[in-house]
């Protein structure tokens, strides 16, 4: 039986729901239709600001502008990126919890590291590894590498102290103790820090096609701004944006995937 | 009756930046096999302390250990310990937490495992092996991380404030559950808690430490004339308020000074 209120409630929360969405879809067809209108009335100048109308042709005239090699350039250098760097700061997160000594030797690094803006080290890289594709995966590494040590270390060092001290109680070993409580209890964190640094990798492999690069989302909009095509840095900004949902969108689906998994025992 | 554990001389100073500190001096008890024994004192006064040493999972600064005449360094596996919270593993399923202790030690055979469910079964437990820690209630996962120290057959088990997450009337309900279980068992439990009426139902005897460093002061016989003395029973009876009184009145001298 479904009470009167019962109804009301879930009518009055579909409302709302319905509400928002169209709010949501009705600015951004403002806001385009705006932009649009003014740029035809030539109240702005679509020289500068472009208009929807040209990004839209932009976008579907893809092989123009080689947008699909760009696309995939960036997509690659961003996901080697991204694992690489998420693989490796969780391997030294364990090394740093394993060894208390390590761990309170390289946390003044750490800090610096972290509060260093990793751009900086842009013209190192280069020199040290080269330009091209390598020196902007290794920027993007550089970004999301200390954050995701850092952040994973800290979650392995807060797990709850009763656990550890239960799993002790049974003669557990160092590795029983990593593999049985603190990995598993930190699932969460992981994917936190899978969240935080897909953002990340992407800002790096920006970033570094800024710096150096024949091919890239970055090097377009580099490239675009340098010649004054601004259909073309506003379709690659739009299109780095869609990337980025999508891969958030993929991370998310991790997410669930291991949430769902972790009850296989 | 043989002595089960026997306690000598045990003498734990801790060091700190800032200097030592004694947590307990010189220790001498003893418990016979099958016997309840409550621990009780200010808080501070190094209950903990005293049961993550025997235990072994503390070191001890002097002193000696024995179980069975035999002297022990290090965790024995003839030990269960019961902590505060039951610190089941919320990413694994009952059967897989009551099986973790022998996991752990790498001694989960077809026996161990027929063993782990008999017990699951004879506290009503089987049932729930495929769920999940957070769909059971406060008691029944009370009584899951008992089962699992069990699972590895200690001789003795040694409970730290074990039911003090608890709230009032699960924690009597549990109390006598596990009262209950160990009794059938046949297990020998030092109990360390802070709750001069736990230590009352629960146990044979009941050690009062002064404050740090803990020393024993006293040590109390309690006896009940009921024949099937249990946790809740023996609260009704008259002698239960008289032990009560006589063991506030030792704490709380040493609360006043």
């Amino acid at each position: 039986m479904v009470t009167n209120e019962r109804k009301l409630y879930l009518q009055k929360r579909r409302k709302t729901k319905i509400l928002v969405a169209t709010t949501q879809i009705l600015i951004l067809i403002a806001f385009l239709g705006i932009w649009e209108w003014m740029a035809n009335k030539e109240i702005i100048d679509s020289f500068i600001t472009s208009q929807p109308s040209r990004i839209w042709q932009t976008l579907t005239n893809l092989g123009a502008n080689d947008l699909i090699k760009h696309i995939q350039v960036t997509a690659y250098e961003t996901i080697v990126g991204f694992l690489l760097g998420t693989t490796l700061g969780i391997v030294v997160a364990i090394i740093l919890w394993w060894s208390n000594f390590l761990a309170k030797v390289a946390d003044p690094y750490l800090v610096v590291l972290n509060s260093l803006p990793k751009v900086a080290l842009g013209p190192i890289i280069i020199i040290w590894v080269g330009s091209g594709t390598q020196a902007i995966i290794v920027m993007a590494i550089a970004i999301s590498l200390i954050v995701t040590i850092l952040e994973n270390l800290n979650g392995f060092l807060r797990t709850d102290e009763n656990l550890i001290k239960m799993a002790k109680t049974f003669k557990a070993t160092k590795l029983q103790i990593l593999t049985k409580i603190i990995l598993p209890a930190n699932i969460s964190t992981f994917i936190s820090s899978l969240k935080v640094n897909i953002g990340l990798s992407l800002v790096g492999v920006i970033s570094g096609e800024f710096l150096v690069s024949k091919a890239g989302l970055g090097y377009l909009i580099v490239y675009g701004g340098q010649v004054f095509k601004l259909d073309l840095v506003m379709t690659s900004v739009l299109i780095l944006g869609i990337l980025a949902g999508i891969m958030y969108g993929v991370v998310v689906l991790i997410e669930k995937f291991i949430l769902n998994s972790k009850k296989f025992k | 009756m043989e002595k089960i554990l026997e306690v000598k001389n045990i003498n734990k100073t801790y060091q700190t930046p800032k200097g030592e500190i004694k947590a307990i001096e010189n220790i001498n008890f003893s418990i016979q096999n099958g016997e309840f024994v409550s621990i009780i004192g200010p808080s501070g006064c190094g209950k903990s302390t005293l049961l993550s040493i025997i235990s072994g999972l503390e070191e001890k600064t002097s002193g000696e250990i024995f179980i069975q005449g035999k002297k022990v360094e290090g965790i024995s596996s003839e030990i269960g310990y019961m902590l505060q919270k039951d610190c089941l593993l919320e990413w694994r399923t009952i059967w897989s937490n009551v099986m973790l202790g022998l996991e752990l030690k790498g001694i989960k055979t077809q026996e161990s495992k027929d063993y782990v469910e008999n017990l699951l079964k004879k506290y009503h437990l089987y049932e729930f092996k495929d769920k999940y820690p957070q769909e059971l209630s406060g008691g029944m996962r009370q009584r899951v991380a008992l089962i699992r120290t069990l699972a590895i057959k200690p001789k003795i088990l040694l409970l730290d404030e074990a039911f003090s997450a608890l709230d009032y009337q699960t924690r009597i309900m549990v109390t006598n559950d596990i009262y209950e279980i160990l009794r059938k068992e046949n297990i020998t439990a030092l109990i360390v808690t802070h709750d001069i009426s736990e230590a009352i139902s629960m146990s044979d005897r009941v050690i009062v430490l002064t404050k740090r460093p803990g020393t024993i002061k006293n040590i109390y016989k309690i006896e009940f004339e009921e024949e099937e003395k249990n946790p809740i029973t023996c609260r009704e009876s008259p002698k239960f308020s008289e032990y009560f009184n006589t063991l506030w009145k030792e704490l709380g001298v040493d609360g006043n000074k």
